[in-house]
């Protein structure tokens, strides 16, 4: 008599990451409380992904709240999105990369209450994702307070004496309002309580998941889930509390199911080709020509992370603008990132500009390689940012004290004044681009000449600021030696 | 051979268990049971009595740690 062999049934999906690394905690657990919903429905979700083989393009987005820390989990894609934009971060991951299956995860706090118009645009674009949301009637992570779904009279530290319907309203039911508009193509509420409701709520999750494999749109699953620590009970009353007071309130039902049609193929819309783009934005490429990097360009000055900034109608902007078109008229990757202060004229006003021979990561600049200083007040902001022996331009004419580390290359041009004398003060800014082009060699003469055609839409100015390049151009020659 | 064999088993990985009971919950046939020894994290865990499951699945369900449950299901014999 041989013993009896047992082989492995269920056992931890293959999903999670065998050990989760993060900067505190046991690897082996989640950070999740006893009993916590999350936690089942990650192993529903992790179980359906690994059945389904789409790991490896599945873009999980993880949401402010308890389950923010989801990528620790989940061996997928993973982008942590701001408090209730996930549908919206989802929407430009299924735009960039159209055949990822998008996971939105979001608890009620982060989809119901600020988060609810996106999710609420989403379902009705009709994004490929597939949204699960936690409803747990409370805020979790930030110590249980009131939410969208807090029931009628339920006790929280928002509502000490219970929700009143007549202050609060009534609580909402997502999957109702959800389910009213034509997009959607599944849309179902399970529980996380009893055998029964478990075993739904996994198939549910299923259903969802194979119907973004089958690329049929926007699904969604509300799931009814405990918060033992939010409500002050122990793991299992809680999941009692959760089909005898809140099931009766968010009917467990499939609100719609569109799955069994034929699906509509999946296309990609094409982007329209760039001549039709220029015409539609009206953008005049009569006389563009592309130029190639006129003279060789020294190492330091290369690959520029340039921050310009200066009082709003100093023409930063435009600036910041030039460089980029200019690199990206001798063929490099730029980037152009505007920063308002509060006032949009006469206020602080800067811009971030990245010209690179590489792709680029982020538009925004902590550590700039290059700072123009149009003004006093940002020169003090900026010049502490410069990377060592980085390049500081100052507008002499704005800026009368000297910069005060001792380690950067200096370029000073007073640049306002030398524009008061071509007849027109606004034009320091070009003025500096061609400094800027001549002293670091990353620009060729022509290139930013030619840029003006593009950049400036009136065109009677077209003349003088042609004229400032080549002042700035000269003065640049000199400084350089 | 005229004993019953249990159709599975369950292996709970007592450092991974959170000592939430849900597992116990669903059980249908009452084979879990909490320990008295507490765990790394500083709970009672719980674990199989060591016989009678069934290998249902229930207990993985309802037991929100990743780890901390595997079923094992009786392979039948040819
Ligand atoms: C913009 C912004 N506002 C507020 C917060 C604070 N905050 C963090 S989590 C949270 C609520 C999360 O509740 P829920 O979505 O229900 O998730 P749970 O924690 O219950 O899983 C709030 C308000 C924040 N992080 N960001
Ligand atoms: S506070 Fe609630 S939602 Fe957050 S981990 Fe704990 S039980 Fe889960
Ligand atoms: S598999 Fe089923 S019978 Fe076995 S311990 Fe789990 S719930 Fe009980
Ligand atoms: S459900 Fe999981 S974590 Fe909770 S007591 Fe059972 S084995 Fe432990």
């Amino acid at each position: 008599m041989s013993a009896p062999v047992y082989e492995p049934y269920l056992r931890k999906p293959k999903t999670f990451y065998e050990q989760y690394e993060r900067k505190s905690g046991d690897p082996t657990v989640t950070h999740y409380c006893p009993g916590c919903g999350h936690g089942e429905l990650h192993k529903m979700i992790a179980e359906a992904i690994e059945d389904l083989e789409i790991a490896d393009r599945t873009v999980f987005i993880s949401p402010v709240g308890c389950s923010v820390f989801a990528y620790y989990y989940f061996d997928t894609g993973n982008v942590q999105a701001a408090h209730g934009r996930a549908p919206a971060v989802g929407t430009g991951v299924q735009r960039a990369r159209p055949h990822s299956i998008v996971i939105s995860y979001q608890g009620d706090g982060d989809l119901a209450a600020i988060g609810l118009n996106e999710i609420l645009q989403a379902a009705n674009r009709g994004e490929h994702m597939a949204v699960f949301f936690v409803n747990n009637a409370i805020y979790g992570m930030t110590g249980g307070q009131m939410a969208p779904t807090t029931l009628p009279g339920m006790h929280t530290t928002t509502s000490p004496g219970g929700r009143d319907p007549r202050k609060a309203g009534n609580p909402l039911r997502l999957c109702e309002l959800i389910s009213q508009l034509d997009a959607p193509v599944y849309v179902a509420r399970g529980a996380l309580s009893g055998p029964k409701h478990i075993l739904r709520t996994r198939k549910l999750v299923r259903k969802a998941l194979q119907a973004q494999v089958e690329r049929r749109g926007f699904t969604f699953v509300e799931v009814l889930s405990a918060c033992p620590t939010g409500w002050g009970m122990n793991p299992p009353d809680a999941h009692k509390w959760i089909l005898e007071k809140m099931a009766e309130f968010f009917p467990l039902e499939v609100f719609v199911d569109k799955t069994d049609s034929e699906p509509e193929p999946f296309e990609i819309p094409e982007e329209p080709p760039a001549e039709k783009l220029h015409e539609l934005l009206r953008i005049s490429t009569a006389g563009q020509v592309t130029f190639s990097p006129s003279q060789p360009v020294e190492p330091k000055y290369a690959n520029p992370r340039i921050k310009v900034a200066g009082f709003g109608g100093q023409g930063v902007l435009l600036l910041g603008l030039g460089l980029a078109q200019c690199g990206m008229m001798e063929g490099r990757k730029v980037s152009w990132l505007p920063s308002y202060g509060p006032e949009m004229r006469g206020g602080t006003a800067h811009c971030h500009v990245n010209v690179s021979d590489h792709e680029i990561g982020s538009p925004l600049i902590s550590r700039p390689t290059v700072v123009v200083a149009m003004n006093q007040p940002s020169l003090e902001k900026f010049e502490p940012q410069l990377v060592e022996g980085g390049l500081l331009i100052v507008n002499t004419s704005m800026v009368p004290k000297e910069p005060s580390r001792s380690d950067l290359d200096v370029l000073k041009i007073p640049a306002s004044d030398m524009a008061k004398e071509l007849g027109n003060p606004r034009a320091a800014n070009m003025i500096i681009l061609g400094a800027y082009a001549a002293y670091t060699g990353m620009i060729g003469k022509e290139t930013a000449l030619a840029s003006l055609n593009t950049l400036i839409k009136r065109k009677h100015l077209v003349d003088l600021n042609r004229k400032a390049i080549e002042l700035g151009w000269e003065f640049g020659t000199k400084a350089r030696g | 051979m005229a004993e019953r064999q249990d159709r599975g088993r369950v292996e709970i990985n007592l450092d991974e268990c959170k000592g939430c009971q849900l597992c116990i919950t669903v059980c249908p046939v009452n084979c879990l049971e909490v320990t008295t020894k507490l765990n790394k994290q500083g709970y009672l865990p719980v674990d199989y009595k060591g016989s009678g499951c069934t290998g249902c699945g229930l207990c993985y369900y309802a037991c929100p740690e990743p780890g901390a449950i595997t079923v094992f299901r009786l392979k039948k014999s040819a």
